[in-house]
């Protein structure tokens, strides 16, 4: 019992994590209709300049709220730029092309991502020390102790701040309601006067954001990165989008957390070295018994 | 120009400078290396200043001739012209291609790494073959063919160690196999939509490769499979000093022992199965499931109402496609006489995928300058083996925006019912 509490605890973290990236894939998806697959590259972009700026401002001894809080910003600041430049350049002037065509230039940006990062930091992997250490256990008298660390709050309570003020921004702003219009029809949108283009530059800066915030997550949580870390947080994140219903953003947090428990569980329980296989697996399924996901609308094929 | 015109593109080329900045600061600009146990940083500002220099430079070209659209013409022009003229003279570029290829290894130049790079490029022009099938012709994106090429990699090697089997028995079994292995997976999954389906294939061929990892009892993990029997001249070894019993390539013809021999026998091997794959596929194209595939790619719907039945059309593109990959699995490993789970990751999906879509999906000659170009120059500038893949990448994402056909763009349908209208 306290082992299962204790996966359900690190599933949840883990979940966090995903639901975040998750948020990027199903709000592309929504407005363009395309897998972005650069998007877990966007990710470990985000992870990388958590990384860089954490060890500047080691250096400098300030207090450690200022240090998250900055470099929470920092890493939203220059990621986006990473999301909105991507957009520009490999997927904006292919609107309208053929359906497979923004699909290979994302995987196309996607491999030059990875390989910019490898060239640029090199390929070993990236270890960090720990910033939040300790946390609060339970269960004491019993031969297993459940530890909750405060890192695992911080990511918790983080990101669900962070799905308050974007679930206002969605739901709420001029801006959410721009979004929410360019996914149902774009040229009635922009007949009636939104700029589309903009939205759409916009939906790109908020997904890379919110991932780049999953990848200082990442960071603290494992403690080591490398170049390669997009790839499979990419796709587990996809799942997790596919999971929820693509297209729904409180589906995609949903899917996190499934994902999250799933492989934690998996891990846990079945096996550690096929951790991956379960995610790959319930990919494969959800997509071809259940693709439109649990929150998903059908989607109708239009001659 | 005017003067307004030119503050304005001077303007866009200093906010383009600033994206740079922000782009290249971090993280080319600090880079982490490790010291003992923690990480410091390395600052390079020069590379910084450079690339942000570079692109405001040219982002205001660009802006000064507005020649972007000239220039996305030009290309097209350029890229349509070469590709009608491929077209027209097809017959007599495949005749001297394949004279070429025949007479390479006597050629006075062609040394043994002249010929390593040449089966290398001959198997992934063969790769390139097969996912064409699947990818050029029945239009499913198929990310994890690299999957079918292990399968057909393992089941050689495993075959060929564990019965001692010879190779022209094992290579149909691998084929086989991989075909089977396409069918197991195309089954279930060809009825999803084209980006689903490359997802999914995706995650298939991650899949094998991980259990081809675990798996330690069969496969024998990461240590990989040694000991791989190489493929025989009808029964003729390539040995200096053959076993009791046996007469081996040289002796029997009376000829002083070279290991050229064995690595000329490979060439001619994978060139022929190469060009199999290639006939095959040609004459695959004008028989009714070849129509089939290529009217699923233009228009699904339109087929189902037509009464072809469009997921036994794909599972039979995927299956031939995967059998091919098999195939070229199977040389890999006799080739290699290793094979172990690192040859088979997702960037080599990515390179073969990269390879029929440059060439122009559907573009049979396509595929071989693509292959050419691909694995040749890189393997030529390997000094500059950092920046290839990232050369691969951004050619894809260039040709997605400049040329989404690729470069020899051949969509057209093979047979037409009234003939070719100009």
């Amino acid at each position: 019992m306290e082992y299962f509490i204790q996966q359900l605890v690190n599933g949840i973290t883990l979940g966090s994590i995903y639901g975040l990236i998750a948020i990027g894939y199903t709000m592309v998806y929504g407005i363009i209709g395309m897998i972005n697959f650069a998007h877990g590259d966007i990710f470990m972009i985000g992870a990388f300049v958590a990384l860089i700026s954490f060890i500047i401002f080691g250096l400098t001894g300030v207090a450690l709220p200022i240090i998250l809080l900055l470099v929470l910003l920092i890493a939203m600041l220059f990621t986006a730029c990473y999301g909105w430049t991507v957009e520009k350049l490999a997927y904006k002037p292919l609107r309208g092309s053929f359906r497979l065509a923004p699909l290979i230039s994302a995987l196309g940006m996607s491999i030059v991502l990875q390989n910019y990062v490898q060239v640029a930091q090199g390929a070993r992997v990236k270890p960090m020390q720990p910033m939040i250490s300790g946390g609060l256990e339970f269960f004491k008298n019993s031969d297993f102790i459940v530890t909750v660390s405060y890192l695992q709050i911080f990511i918790v309570i983080l990101t669900i701040i962070l799905m308050g003020i974007f679930t206002y921004l969605i739901t709420k702003t001029d801006l959410g309601r721009a979004q929410r219009a360019c996914e149902q029809d774009r040229t009635m949108t922009a007949l009636l006067g939104i700029n589309v283009d903009r939205t759409i530059s916009i939906t790109f800066i908020i997904g890379s954001s919110l991932a780049s915030v999953a990848g200082m997550m990442f960071v603290l949580y494992y403690g080591v990165i490398d170049f390669y870390i997009g790839f499979l947080a990419g796709i587990k994140a996809f799942t997790a989008a596919v999971l929820g219903g693509i297209g729904s953003l409180p589906g995609a947090m949903l899917g996190g957390l499934l994902i999250g428990l799933i492989e934690t569980f998996w891990a846990g329980y079945v096996s550690l070295e096929y951790k991956d296989v379960a995610a790959f697996s319930v990919l494969i399924v959800v997509l071809i018994f259940f693709p439109t996901g649990f929150l998903g609308k059908p989607d109708i094929e239009k001659v | 120009m005017e003067k307004k015109d030119i503050i304005q593109s001077f303007k866009d080329s200093l906010f383009t400078g600033l994206i740079a900045l922000a782009l290249f600061g971090p993280i080319v600009g600090l880079r982490t290396a490790s010291k003992g146990e923690g990480l410091y940083i390395t600052p390079q500002w020069g590379i910084v200043f450079l690339l942000v220099g570079l692109c405001i430079l040219g982002r205001f070209l660009i802006n000064l001739n507005s020649a972007r659209k000239n220039e996305i013409t030009f290309f097209s022009k350029f890229t349509s012209k070469f590709s009608a003229i491929t077209e027209d003279k097809a017959k007599h570029f495949a005749i001297t291609a394949i004279l070429f290829a025949v007479v390479f290894p006597f050629l006075p130049f062609t040394d043994r790494y002249f010929m390593d790079v040449a089966i290398m490029i001959l198997t992934y022009i063969m790769l390139g073959w097969g996912l064409n099938i699947v990818v050029g012709l029945a239009g499913l994106l198929d990310l994890g063919y690299v999957a079918f090429y292990a399968v057909g990699a393992y089941s050689y090697a495993l075959i060929a160690t564990t019965f001692g089997w010879s190779f022209w028995i094992c290579l149909p079994l691998a084929g086989l196999f991989a075909a089977f292995f396409g069918i197991l997976l195309g089954f279930p999954v060809l009825r999803l939509r084209g980006d689903y389906l490359a997802i999914v294939t995706l995650g298939f061929g991650e899949i094998i490769r991980i259990i081809l990892i675990n798996w330690y009892e069969v496969t024998n993990g990461p240590d990989g499979i040694t000991g791989i029997p190489r493929p025989s001249f009808f029964g003729l070894p390539f040995k200096r000093s053959p076993d009791e019993g046996e007469t081996s390539f040289h002796l029997f013809f009376n000829l002083e022992y070279s290991t050229m021999h064995r690595i000329i026998f490979l060439y001619y091997l994978i060139l022929v199965l190469a060009l199999i794959t290639n006939y095959f596929t040609l004459k695959i194209r004008k028989l009714p499931v070849g129509r089939a595939w290529e009217a699923l790619r233009e228009d699904e719907i339109a087929c189902k109402s037509l009464g072809v039945n469009p997921t036994n059309t794909k599972l039979t593109a995927f299956a031939i496609g995967a059998m091919f990959g098999g195939f070229a699995g199977s040389f890999f490993a006799t080739r290699q006489a290793f094979i172990s789970p690192e040859s088979f990751t997702f960037i080599e999906s990515a390179i073969i995928v990269a390879i029929v879509v440059l060439g122009g999906m559907g573009s049979q000659t396509g595929v071989v300058l693509a292959s050419i170009f691909l694995i040749g120059i890189t393997e030529m500038f390997r000094d500059l083996e950092q920046y290839r893949m990232i050369a691969f990448g951004g050619a894809m994402v260039l040709i997605m925006v400049f040329k989404p056909k690729g470069i020899l763009a051949n969509r057209k349908p093979t047979i037409l019912m009234h003939g070719d209208k100009k």
